[in-house]
């Protein structure tokens, strides 16, 4: 199997529908190259490693190993736990990231940007230092827990069990709820809360019944992304030791030295299955309802004053949440200065050792981050954009089919998707050179776009969904072809959106680590996440690998913020623009 | 713009590889600081040839090997786990290369070879294995340090210790087969599983404990000996030490089949085994024991002596019986222990209150009970008959592709684990009802 026969598959199909105007062609050409790039890089390489779960010894097809996979209580038990503490951190995510999202969009709030920035922080917890910083903060002897103990005589066991996944589970993702509602939220026609205001909605009733549904998209694809997330986190419940989750019982059977047990691969494919359900049930949610307004930038929600003690009860909740969810960054800021910190509420002594060594070691590694980073999230949102466009605005047959296809890249643990671009790719030389690809980091860009378009295209979906189609039929009516009314009317008005989905592709991307120990085959091409895998995996190495950590933080926090003004500048623009 | 940076970009890194003649690529999951220290002093005295250090934890690093066409794998194996290697030999994936061992160190230690019999892998460095703890957290759960595996079993020390899975870390399955061996298959598991009792967790990583005891999450680990001395050279709280029953094995460096610079990737291979290589295992970062007799080297004072550490040991270790038994072994840990844990702590501190209670005002008919209870939580649920039966291990050797034996396996796995649970339920039961007879 190889890319031609897959591009081969996709040209076939392409001609069985033809397309009526030469207007369509550009968008069937857009659907074609779209298919095929889901299915040479995720398709096809996911597939030439979880056949396994669908073939017997001899390579006949049997259903034998699902039969299996459900007689076993241990696998029922995993589903179930998944299943709870999924929901259970949506519901506790949002009700961190909505009174965030709506303090911050609808009030004059001193600080507001910066709140909207460390509020994304938590995203990016770099593999192992959060984990490890989250124990020294949270944990049976971490620093909140040696004081209670201290003080009070007693100890919250936050950190164990499936409540402990939840918790850290909640704090990690509710980012994507934050960032979705806040870009939906910008996008309401403020004319909608002066009705509601005219016929006397007020206060709560006025958010509940006006504002939240109207910023749904937002938040329902801010909730789907955490649930689909937290269904098929691994790495959360590994560090914390709970195994009877699912995601963790696929992954101790794929990676275990000399076992190849179909059973970790039928779990994949449940995985996949269930998280494209969890969308399509969102899809159904949304489905027949109107969330679009017509009128764009000029009259956003209007900021309101609050007063003196609303605006004090507002400071206090934004900072005790921002202090939890914060807390492990603030433990890697130590960490990185730390000498030693053992059963102990503060390090023993402090040094800037560790920056030196990381400076010295590894500067190649942050220009490596950006560059795939960067790369990589510039396609997905390239790709999410189109697919956005192509499900909602046209009626080609099997667009929802991108959607699903692309979402199930959630997921396929990393592992495996790099494991079937090392046989996709076997003897492929990159193009016009005689360098085989798998020598090279364009695998590593790849799987990064393809892992974490789900996210990007969730949010150009959302923002999307809040464009009237009539702004559009205005722009063509008044002569605009299908490609002048995207780039003047459509992108400009989803660019928040886009830029959401851009940053959280670009930071999750940045702390990838299943795929990139897999990949990287040089030292001169390892982004940071690997550096810091390396630095972790000795006791000597915790300061270092935390220090990189904080560069890690601190690169795509400047990367945030200036996205976060750039689009703050272009509304200024926007409004000052019109009338 | 974004595509002409891209296409500059794929112009770099063409370029950054046509330089390949005279690199040795080795692919290994040791530390950062021990492949430097051999990095610099590799190249110092070999000009001319570059090292590149692929490091990959054990998984990815087989998966790699296996998935990359000959011609253009790295050149050298550097890896702790033997299971690994086996893995790899297995796949034909490794090159003989006995011109790089060393003649000057022992054939055996203690009574495990050095090397591997069919000579695709050899030993570079030694490992024991024993218990490592942080001296605060004792300190401040008014505990004493341990020395023995039994002293683990001490309701004392219940929830502060931690281990890695057998069945994901090769060092821990070592440990365990070394115990099952040193005290017999029925015995052996009784210990394990009262250990077990008291056990906080089961990480999926060996790294993991010696992490989770440096930074006074867990009291005490069991661990591989460089885990517990490079925390203690490094400055943190922690001390390490071997129990009499210990086995004290290789760690193994091999030439991989298909690389791509044989030449120059053996004249490493000699550089680690030689006597200025097995010199650098001293460092106190990286704090190996080598295989080269300490008459030849100068090692540091009070630096434990592998030959001496192995003669101590009492148990004569037998790696073909390991071998033959490995899945049994894992499976029912995972099965008992890693998947089980709330029951298994659950039926342990009930026995441990129990016992307690009984302690104070003594009852025979709660004594009985709570022998029962010991007996159903501690008994392995595979009898000794059983694991030397060729044809039950044999099952387990096959491979789960084929349904049927997938089917199979998965009903004996099934069996363990109600069974488990079961028993820790009804124990914990009798443990209960145990304790309100001596109120």
């Amino acid at each position: 199997m190889s890319t031609s026969s897959a591009s081969g598959a996709a040209a076939a199909a392409l001609p069985a529908a033809r397309p009526r105007t030469s207007r369509e062609l550009g968008l069937w050409l857009a659907y074609g190259l779209i298919a095929v790039f889901l299915i040479a890089f995720l398709i096809v390489p996911i597939g030439l490693v979880i056949y396994t779960a669908f073939v017997d010894e001899a390579g006949g097809l049997t259903l034998g190993h699902f039969g299996n996979f459900f007689e076993q209580t241990i696998f029922r038990e995993s589903f179930v736990n998944s299943l709870i503490v999924s929901l259970a951190s949506v519901a506790v995510a949002t009700v961190i990231a909505v009174p965030l999202a709506y303090l911050t969009v609808r009030f004059e709030f001193r600080g507001a940007l910066l709140i909207q920035t460390l509020g994304v922080l938590p995203l990016i917890m770099p593999p192992f230092v959060g984990a490890v910083a989250m124990q020294l903060i949270f944990g049976r002897s971490g620093s909140v827990n040696l004081l209670l103990n201290e003080h009070f005589g007693f100890t919250i066991p936050i950190m164990d069990g499936l409540v402990g996944v939840t918790f850290v589970e909640s704090i990690h993702y509710f980012p994507f709820i934050l960032l979705n509602l806040v870009a939906a939220m910008r996008n309401i026609d403020g004319a909608m809360e002066e009705s509601a205001l005219n016929l006397g909605a007020r206060g709560w009733r006025l958010f509940r019944r006006v504002i939240f549904p109207l910023a749904m998209p937002g938040y329902l694809a801010g909730a789907t992304l955490v649930f689909v997330k937290v269904f098929d986190d691994l790495g959360t419940p590994l560090v914390m030791g709970v195994t009877n989750m699912l995601a963790p019982q696929a992954y101790l059977r794929i990676t275990s030295v000399g076992l190849d047990d179909p059973q970790g691969y039928v779990i994949s494919v449940i995985m996949i299955a269930f998280s494209i359900l969890a969308l399509w049930l969102a899809a159904l949610v949304m489905k027949g309802k109107d969330y679009t307004t017509l009128q764009k930038g000029g009259s956003a929600l209007q900021k309101r004053r609050l007063s003196g003690w609303e605006s004090l009860l507002a400071y206090g909740w934004i900072g005790v949440v921002l202090l939890i969810t914060l807390a492990p960054h603030i433990g890697i800021l130590l960490m990185s200065v730390a000498k030693v910190w053992s059963f102990s509420v503060l390090p023993d002594a402090y040094t800037l050792e560790h920056y030196a060594t990381v400076f010295t070691d590894s500067p190649q590694m942050i220009e490596n981050t950006l560059l795939y980073c960067g790369l990589a999230a510039g396609l997905d949102i390239v790709i999410g954009t189109a697919i956005a466009y192509i499900i909602l605005r046209t009626r080609l047959p099997g667009r929802q089919m991108l959607d699903y296809l692309a979402s199930a890249a959630l997921a396929i643990p990393g592992l495996v998707l790099a494991i079937g671009y090392l046989r996709l790719f076997r003897g492929v030389n990159l193009p016009f050179s005689d360098t085989p690809m798998v020598n090279t980091w364009v695998l590593i860009m790849l799987a990064y776009a393809v892992r974490r378009l789900p996210y990007a295209l969730r949010s150009c979906m959302a923002a999307l969904q809040q464009v009237h189609v009539s702004l559009e039929e205005v722009a063509q009516s008044l002569g605009a072809g299908r490609l002048s009314t995207i780039r003047r009317v459509v992108v400009p008005l989803m660019a928040g959106g886009m830029l959401a989905g851009f940053v959280t592709s670009f930071i999750t991307a940045a702390v990838e680590l299943s795929a990139t120990i897999l990949l990287t085959s040089a030292q001169s091409q390892a982004p940071m996440s690997y550096g810091i895998y390396l630095y972790m995996q000795s006791i000597s190495g915790r300061g270092p690998g935390a220090a990189l950590g904080v560069l890690a933080v601190v690169v795509v926090a400047i990367g945030t913020y200036l996205s976060h003004r750039f689009v703050e500048r272009t509304r200024a623009t926007v409004a000052s623009s019109q009338p | 713009m974004r595509l002409t940076s891209f296409a500059l970009a794929l112009g770099l890194v063409g370029a950054s590889l046509a330089a390949q003649a005279g690199t040795v690529t080795v692919l290994t999951s040791f530390p950062k600081e021990l492949t430097t220290a051999y990095q610099k002093a590799f190249e110092a005295a070999n000009p001319g040839i570059k090292l590149e250090i692929l490091n990959k934890n054990t998984v990815a690093s087989i998966a790699y090997v296996r998935e990359l066409p000959a011609g253009q794998r790295p050149d050298v194996m550097w890896a702790s786990a033997p299971d690994a290697f086996e893995v790899l030999a297995r796949n034909k994936l490794l090159a003989p290369a006995p011109d790089t061992v060393n003649p000057a160190a022992p054939a055996k230690i203690g009574n495990y070879p050095l090397n591997d019999p069919q000579g695709l892998y050899y030993g570079q460095a030694l490992a024991g294995y024993g218990m490592m703890w942080n001296t605060r957290y004792l300190a401040a759960h008014k505990l004493t340090a341990p020395k023995e595996w039994r002293d683990l079993t001490k309701p004392e020390y219940f929830g502060h210790v931690a281990i890695s899975s057998p069945s994901r870390s090769g060092t821990t399955q070592l440990t365990v087969e070394t115990i099952l061996q040193g005290e017999g298959w029925e015995k052996g598991w009784t210990l394990l599983l009262e250990m077990m009792g008291n056990v906080a967790a089961v990480t999926d990583r060996s790294f993991g404990v010696p992490d989770g005891v440096n930074n006074g999450q867990y009291g005490i680990g069991i661990v591989i000996d460089f885990f517990g001395l490079a925390g203690k050279y490094s400055g943190f709280p922690v001390d390490f030490v071997y129990p009499s029953m210990t086995a004290v094995v290789p760690a193994n460096i091999g030439l991989l089949a298909g690389g791509k610079n044989a030449e120059e990737a053996k004249k490493f291979m000699r550089f680690t085994m030689s006597k200025e290589g097995q010199q650098l295992l001293f460092d106190p970062k990286i704090s190996r024991l080598p295989i080269l007799p300490y008459s030849q080297l100068k090692a540091p004072a009070n630096y434990p002596d592998p030959q001496e550490v192995a003669q101590r040991a009492k148990v004569q270790f037998d790696s073909d019986l390991a071998e033959a038994r490995y899945q049994v072994v894992t499976g029912l840990f995972d099965q008992m222990v890693t998947f089980r844990l709330k029951e298994l702590q659950g039926s342990t501190k009930a026995i441990q209150a129990a016992e307690a209670a009984l302690k104070a005002k003594p009852n025979p008919r709660g004594r009985e009970l709570v022998q029962q209870a010991r007996s159903l939580t501690y008994s392995p649920l595979v009898s000794a008959q059983n694991v030397k039966d060729d044809q039950f291990l044999e099952l387990f050797r096959k491979s789960r592709r084929d349904v049927e034996v997938s089917k199979q396996l998965s009903g004996i796995e099934q069996l363990w684990a109600d069974k488990a649970r079961q028993n820790y339920a009804r124990a914990t039961q009798l443990a209960t009802e145990a304790r309100s007879l001596a109120k």
